[in-house]
Parts: C-alpha cells; sequence; structure tokens
C-alpha cells in the first residue's frame, strides 16, 4: 500500500496520492484501487482516509449551514437571495412573516428588499432543488449593521480554528461580534470602528495564509501589537 | 510575407526556426492572469500568445439550456482580428466553431460534470496571436483556467500536434509548417490516466507515420503537463515561502 505524498504536500489535479486500500475522501477519487486528486490543494491523512485540503473551491450548499446572503429578487410569495453559491437560495414569504401570508396585502419589499444582506441557514438541498432558506431561529434575519467581508469558503474552518480557538481569541480580543456565514461571507459587528477593523485585518491574515502552520500564535501576536498601536494613537 | 523559403528541413535536418524534428517550441504558461475571472490562464508556445478564462459553475443562462443530470460545459475560441497578418473578421467563422466544440469535447472527459447539475460552466478561449497549433495551446490553457477555477477533475488535460513535413514526422508544427507541410495530428491527452481526448487529423499520413506522430504527440503532451501541472503549483508554493 504505497502513499506517494506527504502530509501537507501540494497536489495538482490528477497526480496520484495513493494505491491500494485507502478510502478516498474529500477532493479525490479512485480509479482502479489508486486514488488521486481532484483538486488543487494539500494533501491530508486520517486512518485509512485520504482526503485533499482544497485551496480554492466554491460553496456549494448544505442542510443546516449558516449563510450571508444578499437578496436580489423580490417575488410574488418569496424572495431569491444570492448565496455566493453556483445555485440561487428561496426564502418563502411564510418564513419570514410571523402570521399567514396574504398575497394581495402584504408587500414584500416592505419586509425584504433588492440589496438587504440576511443571516439565513439552509433548510433544505440536493440535487434537484435549489437552495430553500430560513430565518425562523434566533440570531438569523435581516443584517441591519457590521461590515461584511468575503473569503474563499473553504477556508471558513481556518478561521474558526480548532476548537473554536481562532474565533473565539479575535472575539475576545476586538470585542466585536462575528457571525461565519459557511458560504465565505463574514459579518462583524463591534462597538467601535476600530475593534472591527482589527478583525478584518485579522480574518485577511488568515484568509491568505491559510495553509500555514501555527497560523493561531502568529493571528494572536498580530492582533495584540495591531491594539497597542491604536492605543496609542489615541492618547497622543 | 511572400518570401516562401524552399526548404523545410534544412541539410542538418534542423527546421525553419533551428528546431530538432522532435523539439517543442519554446513555453510560457502564467496562472490566475486574469482576476475577474474564477480561473484563467495565459500561455505562449512559440509565437502563439493565448488567454483563457473559466466562469462557474454558475447558473445557466438562457435557463432552458440548464440539464437536469449534469454540469453544461461551454465553450467560445476566438481569434482577435490582430492575431495573423491579414485581419480576421472578428465574428466566429466555420473553423472557430469546430475549434470551439473540440476543445469543449476534450476537456468534457475530464471534469466530474455530474457533481454540479443545473449549473454552466463557461470556458473563453482567446487567441491574441496565432501561429500555428493554436488548437492545441488553447486546450492546454483552458485545462489551466479550469483548475484553477477549483474545478474537481480527474487530470488537467494537455494537447500537443505532431505532422508531417518534407517526409519527416515533426513535433509542434508552427505556421509555415502547418499551410505547406503535408500533414498535422493534433492530439489532447490526460497525462495520469494516458488517455486520449482528442485526436484529429489533416492530410495524408501511411499507417506507420501515423503511429510515429501519434507517440511522437504523446511525448510532447507530457513535456507540455510537466510545465503545466509545476505553473499551476507555483502560484500557492510561491505564497507559501514568503511566510517561511
Amino acid at each position: 500500500m504505497p502513499v506517494f505524498f506527504e502530509v501537507r504536500q501540494l497536489v495538482a489535479p490528477g497526480d496520484l496520492i495513493a494505491e491500494g486500500e485507502y478510502i478516498a475522501g474529500e477532493n479525490t477519487y479512485k480509479e482502479d484501487e489508486k486514488i488521486y486528486a481532484s483538486r488543487l490543494g494539500l494533501v491530508e491523512t486520517e486512518n485509512k482516509k485520504v482526503s485533499v485540503v482544497a485551496l480554492k473551491a466554491f460553496y456549494i450548499p448544505k442542510a443546516g449551514d449558516i449563510v450571508i446572503g444578499t437578496v436580489v429578487e423580490v417575488g410574488f410569495n418569496g424572495w431569491t437571495v444570492d448565496i455566493n453559491a453556483p445555485y440561487p437560495a428561496i426564502l418563502r414569504a411564510g418564513d419570514v412573516l410571523s402570521r399567514p401570508f396574504r398575497p394581495q396585502k402584504d408587500d414584500l419589499s416592505q419586509v425584504l428588499d433588492m440589496g438587504d444582506l440576511i443571516v439565513a441557514k439552509i433548510a433544505s438541498y440536493d440535487r434537484t432543488h435549489d437552495p430553500q432558506l430560513t430565518v425562523g431561529e434566533p440570531g438569523l434575519g435581516k443584517i441591519t449593521r457590521g461590515q461584511i467581508l468575503k473569503i474563499t469558503p473553504t477556508k471558513i474552518p481556518r478561521v474558526i480554528g480548532r476548537k473554536g480557538s481562532m474565533i473565539s481569541m479575535i472575539k475576545q480580543e476586538t470585542g466585536c461580534n462575528i457571525i461565519l456565514g459557511l458560504n465565505g461571507v463574514i459579518l462583524i459587528t463591534g462597538k467601535t470602528l476600530e475593534g472591527e477593523q482589527l478583525a478584518v485585518m485579522a480574518i485577511h491574515k488568515i484568509d491568505e495564509e491559510s495553509h500555514t502552520s501555527g497560523l493561531t500564535d502568529r493571528v494572536t501576536q498580530m492582533v495584540k501589537e495591531e491594539k497597542a498601536k491604536m492605543e496609542e494613537n489615541k492618547n497622543e | 510575407m511572400n518570401d516562401k523559403p524552399e526548404k523545410l528541413i534544412d541539410k542538418k535536418g534542423l527546421r525553419l526556426d533551428g528546431r530538432k524534428p522532435d523539439e517543442l517550441r519554446p513555453i510560457k504558461i502564467e496562472v490566475g492572469a486574469l482576476s475577474n475571472a474564477d480561473g484563467s490562464a495565459y500561455i505562449e508556445q512559440g509565437k502563439n500568445k493565448i488567454l483563457a478564462a473559466a466562469y462557474g459553475p454558475r447558473e445557466v443562462h438562457p435557463k432552458h439550456l440548464a440539464l437536469q443530470d449534469r454540469m453544461l460545459l461551454r465553450c467560445r475560441y476566438h481569434m482577435a482580428p490582430f492575431s495573423v497578418q491579414e485581419r480576421k473578421s472578428p465574428a466566429p467563422s466555420r473553423r472557430e466553431v469546430e475549434i470551439s466544440k473540440v476543445i469543449r469535447e476534450s476537456l468534457q472527459p475530464s471534469i466530474f460534470m455530474e457533481y454540479y447539475p443545473r449549473t454552466g460552466l463557461d470556458v473563453f478561449v482567446e487567441v491574441l496571436q496565432a501561429d500555428g497549433g493554436t488548437r492545441c495551446a488553447s486546450i492546454t490553457a483552458a485545462a489551466l483556467a479550469v483548475a484553477d477555477a477549483g474545478i474537481p477533475m480527474r487530470d488537467i488535460v494537455v494537447a500537443c500536434a505532431a505532422g508531417k513535413i518534407e517526409d519527416t514526422v515533426v513535433l509542434d508544427l508552427m505556421d509555415e509548417e502547418d499551410k505547406m507541410g503535408s500533414a498535422d495530428v493534433p492530439l489532447a491527452l490526460m497525462p495520469n490516466l494516458n488517455a486520449v481526448t482528442l485526436l484529429q487529423m489533416d492530410g495524408i499520413l501511411t499507417l506507420e507515420e501515423f503511429e510515429q506522430a501519434v507517440n511522437l504527440a504523446i511525448e510532447g503532451c507530457k513535456k507540455i503537463s510537466v510545465i503545466q501541472k509545476e505553473t499551476l503549483k507555483a502560484k500557492y508554493v510561491d505564497v507559501k515561502e514568503v511566510e517561511e
């Protein structure tokens, strides 16, 4: 059972990764007992499973995911939302209004208009139907303030960090509330503009350096340094 | 450009540009040349200069073209009016329509089309300067653009032509050789899987010559594939090295 690549080595589509009794994980495929990469990324192994962590990919909806989207169309009985995926998402009027929806009386653009940003959860999605959204849970709904940041969707797990270490550190240091949309859109709401800027800087750093190790420590250091600089500027 | 050379191969067995029969033209590839596209590539092969851009997977417009069970791949090969000596009309010619189809069909087997039903992938190839063998260079660049867009693929397709000039089978024909030679065999290959995705022939070859040409083209493809994969990886290796 030979393995042709080391852990964390860069592979391109078509590169042979392993041969024999291995299980093909994410971004790989198996043909004639051989496992090949199907995307550009870094090799990871876990027991018998070989997978590739993609460096560039797009968001594919999954039921239960929290996403941030933009309303692009107000329809008869709902909205079409752009969630940064190959498929447009649908949000039904009955889901947003607390009372029964009356098509003759209710003006949907009064509730959510084109260009509005929403935090939503994917209620259902499969190969044959476009994703459907829901906002019927606490913390979901229209976004009224804060900053929006877009990163590559595959890098969201890095922003969260191991057991949420990275994200909780950023939240603590900057005093911001951060909502991570799994589609690569991030909402940052802070008490001060400086705090928000600091969080944006930290996330940009993670986005750029996501494929390196010891990232949490370096980001912590950077945030602390920048924070100290901001304090100095204030005192002057 | 009326001074036609009398001989395409000189006494020493070298070609017009001094290449040996089994030698490729110098190749330069760049990945991510266009920032607006989801994936892009630029290739220079000899005097060829070609840009390729990939967009998607995205919603298909017009909607009725969307396929219920797989992704729709659309390719457009176009030559700029200034890409050749005599101005080329910008309207798509019969030849361009054919090459668009050929590029689409040579890329299709390499892409996991069934992963994303009802979506579309658009590939645009723009020839800025043409010097023979543009369909092969276009396939090489287009495959790279698709890989750069992060679309799951079985392998990165690579293409190269072989042909016959003055009774000699040669690799990677340039414009003059293509026009005055007697045959041209473009071939696209998935190198790791050893599968041919495109094989055409223009001209007359004996069975032996044909076999020789195919083998020569496969060797050429493998050489280009190495450069192709290195270039794709280099985009990220650079970032990695800066930090460490």
